[in-house]
């Protein structure tokens, strides 16, 4: 229990760093949303400038203390101000139609590239010199080539020499999102390279550290002694070496959750997928303040809430944390 | 003898805090693992490319020419041309430079920080290493790139060191945590005790006691950081935000994207600067793999053995018959 207290008290700072860091970062940069909303409209009268300052709430508007309550009140209030590239619309509408596209293509990939990566280092280091502990190398490659690389020529090869899957977006033109199959299936269809490739690149890391882990662990005794005990290889492999060896691959998706949404974002960016990554690139190319400070936040806290989760896990899976005070 | 005994130990800590050094080098370059060999032989040659590639460079990577398609590779461009005109060899090897410096500057000021701050907390402890370890864990799980995206899209055209700075100050916290957990097993041994006990000066405790044995850790850390800051600058980059002008390998990338080299079916213009990153990559983690190999001795010895002629692997029950070594 007390992990858990503790653990809480951490993401609550992590939490506050990450808003805090929000606030401070176009404070800190030269230009304003204001600004490029005039450059956008040059047809726009001077006397416009004080409208708009008061609707994106920039100028000068009292002590920086002063801007940070304010600032703070509106994201209590899940106000987060209206887009400059995409005006009128409010930044937590364009949030809504890009996030579940995201978040369900990358936290899919997520999920079976963990599982997969895992199940595999453990065969791994089992079968210890067998083909697939050789092939390692192979998969280290695939980790450290540049994502949008790999995507790119993933693309050329499927989509556009052989048509299996279509070149770029989240489903085809001319459709309307809604809950029918054709969309449901046109989504699922232009889905499956993304989440490939996403699959290929990260899949390599958990595999590596579950095989060095296993490896470790199978030199235990109480591995050794559950093999004197004569118990099938399967149950040795499973509750004994894996099942211990899985903690810091847990431990570890905290960690890694953040390069995952980085290697999404520019997964985005490759396939034109219209999700948060995609949109965030626009809108810092577009000088849309109010936007990229929206994105970031929905990142940071889906990323946090994803190390809760994955720490809720591994308090569950090691009993050692529950008693005895971790970290 | 309470006072002999200390003085003992302490000449002993110091004996095995500078011998320990050296059997780290020795074993770095005598029993390398084979993978570790490749890797350090590959990860060289880019270095090297790095250091002559600019000299060696047969034309100026940007000079253009009037014509309008991208020629395959021939003598006069050994890996043919953009659709520009520009060399793509030319370009290579000039964009090496820059993305192998900016590799190595990241790591260097990140491992220096990671040290500093992993090597503080540990052994110092108490509120100091709280509010240490709280600052690094929240680096940790602050989404890198998305807020290099919204920093580097400000600070546009700001240069090499920059972009160094603000990769380096996203990419420290773990090899910190990795230093810091270190310190702590270290801040007990009896040599360190005995060199406090006798009134060491801290800073000559951290500097030859502790960071000699954490010189493979720090290794480690600093080739984890080139790989992350290359693979992060070359994908910034390709998506149009690098942060200073001039030829890097991500550069070469975003312009054969942006020129549809794909779809023109020009392989030569994209694939060299992909697979360079790619071999770059795979060296650096091959590189990893021996130093976690020297740090963790049961992934060494390697994984099939013939004991007596039979075939036997690690997950096999234990062999009765006494190995012969």
């Amino acid at each position: 229990m007390r992990f858990l207290v503790r653990r809480l008290g951490f993401y609550l700072v992590a939490a506050w760093a990450a808003v805090t860091v929000n606030f401070f970062i176009p404070r800190a940069m030269p230009g304003n949303a204001v600004d490029s909303m005039m450059a956008k409209f040059p047809n726009l009268q001077p006397n416009a400038q004080k409208a708009l300052e008061a609707e994106f709430g920039v100028g000068h508007q009292g002590s920086l203390l002063h801007q940070y309550w304010i600032y703070l009140g509106n994201l209590a209030h899940l106000n987060l101000g209206t887009s400059v590239s995409l005006y009128p619309d409010k930044v937590t509408s364009v949030l809504a139609t890009t996030v579940p596209w995201t978040l369900a293509l990358v936290g899919t990939a997520t999920v079976i590239s963990f599982a997969l990566g895992t199940l595999l280092g453990i065969f791994a280091a089992w079968r210890r010199g067998g083909w697939l502990d050789r092939s390692l190398p192979a998969f280290t490659f695939l980790q450290a080539t540049p994502y949008f690389f790999l995507a790119l020529i993933a693309i050329e090869f499927f989509s556009s020499d052989l048509h299996i899957f279509p070149i770029s977006g989240g489903y085809t033109l001319g459709l309307l999102p809604g809950w029918n199959w054709t969309f449901i299936w046109s989504a699922i269809d232009h889905s499956l390279l993304p989440a490939l490739t996403i699959i290929a690149t990260s899949m390599a890391g958990w595999m590596l550290q579950m095989r060095n882990v296993t490896i470790t662990t199978i030199g235990e005794d109480y591995v050794l002694a559950a093999q004197a005990k004569g118990l099938s290889s399967r149950r040795v492999i499973f509750t004994y070496a894996a099942r211990n060896a899985i903690l810091p691959n847990i431990a570890g998706f905290a960690l890694a959750i953040g390069f995952v949404v980085a290697g999404a974002l520019v997964m985005e960016i490759v396939f034109s997928y219209p999700g948060v990554g995609l949109t965030l690139l626009n809108a810092v190319q577009a000088n849309d303040y109010p936007l990229t400070q929206g994105i970031f936040l929905v990142i940071s806290f889906a990323v946090l809430i994803a190390c809760m989760l994955a720490d809720l896990v591994y308090v569950f899976a090691d009993p050692r944390v529950r008693t005895r005070q971790a970290y | 003898m309470s006072i002999a005994a200390p003085l003992k130990v302490d000449e002993r800590g110091q004996q095995a805090a500078t011998r320990s050094a050296a059997p780290v080098w020795r074993r770095l370059t005598k029993s390398l693992p084979l993978k570790a060999k490749i890797g350090a032989v590959i990860f060289s040659f880019f270095i090297l490319i790095a250091i002559i590639g600019p000299a060696l460079a047969p034309y100026d990577p940007s000079a253009t020419t009037t014509q309008v398609q991208a020629l395959a590779p021939n003598i006069h461009h050994l890996l043919g041309t953009t659709s520009t005109g520009e060399d793509v060899l030319s370009e290579l090897l000039v964009g090496m430079r820059s993305t192998v410096v900016l590799g190595l500057l990241t790591a260097a000021i990140a491992t220096i920080l990671a040290v500093i701050v992993g090597v503080s907390a540990g052994f110092l402890g108490g509120a100091a290493d709280e509010t240490l370890s709280l600052i690094a864990n929240v680096f940790l799980v602050l989404p890198a790139l998305p807020l290099l995206i919204v920093v580097l899209g400000y600070l546009r055209n700001s240069g090499e060191l920059a972009e160094a700075i603000v990769l380096s100050a996203l990419g420290w916290a773990w090899g910190a945590r990795v230093i810091r957990a270190q310190t702590l097993t270290l801040r007990n041994r009896d040599y360190v005790l005995a060199a406090r006990e006798t009134g060491e000066q801290t800073w000559r405790i951290i500097i030859f006691e502790i960071l000699p044995n954490e010189v493979s850790l720090i290794a480690a850390g600093f080739v984890s950081t080139v790989l992350y800051a290359i693979l992060t600058s070359v994908a910034l980059s390709f998506i149009g935000l690098a942060s200073f002008s001039g030829w890097t390998l991500g550069e070469m990338l975003y312009w054969a994207q942006g020129q549809e080299a794909i779809q023109l079916g020009a392989w030569w213009w994209y694939v060299p600067p992909g697979l360079s990153v790619a071999l770059l990559g795979t060296s650096l983690v091959l590189l990893n793999f021996g130093l976690d190999e020297i740090g963790n001795p049961r992934l060494r010895d390697g994984g099939r053995r013939k004991i007596k002629g039979a075939r036997w692997r690690a997950s096999d029950p234990t062999p009765v018959i006494r190995e012969a070594s």
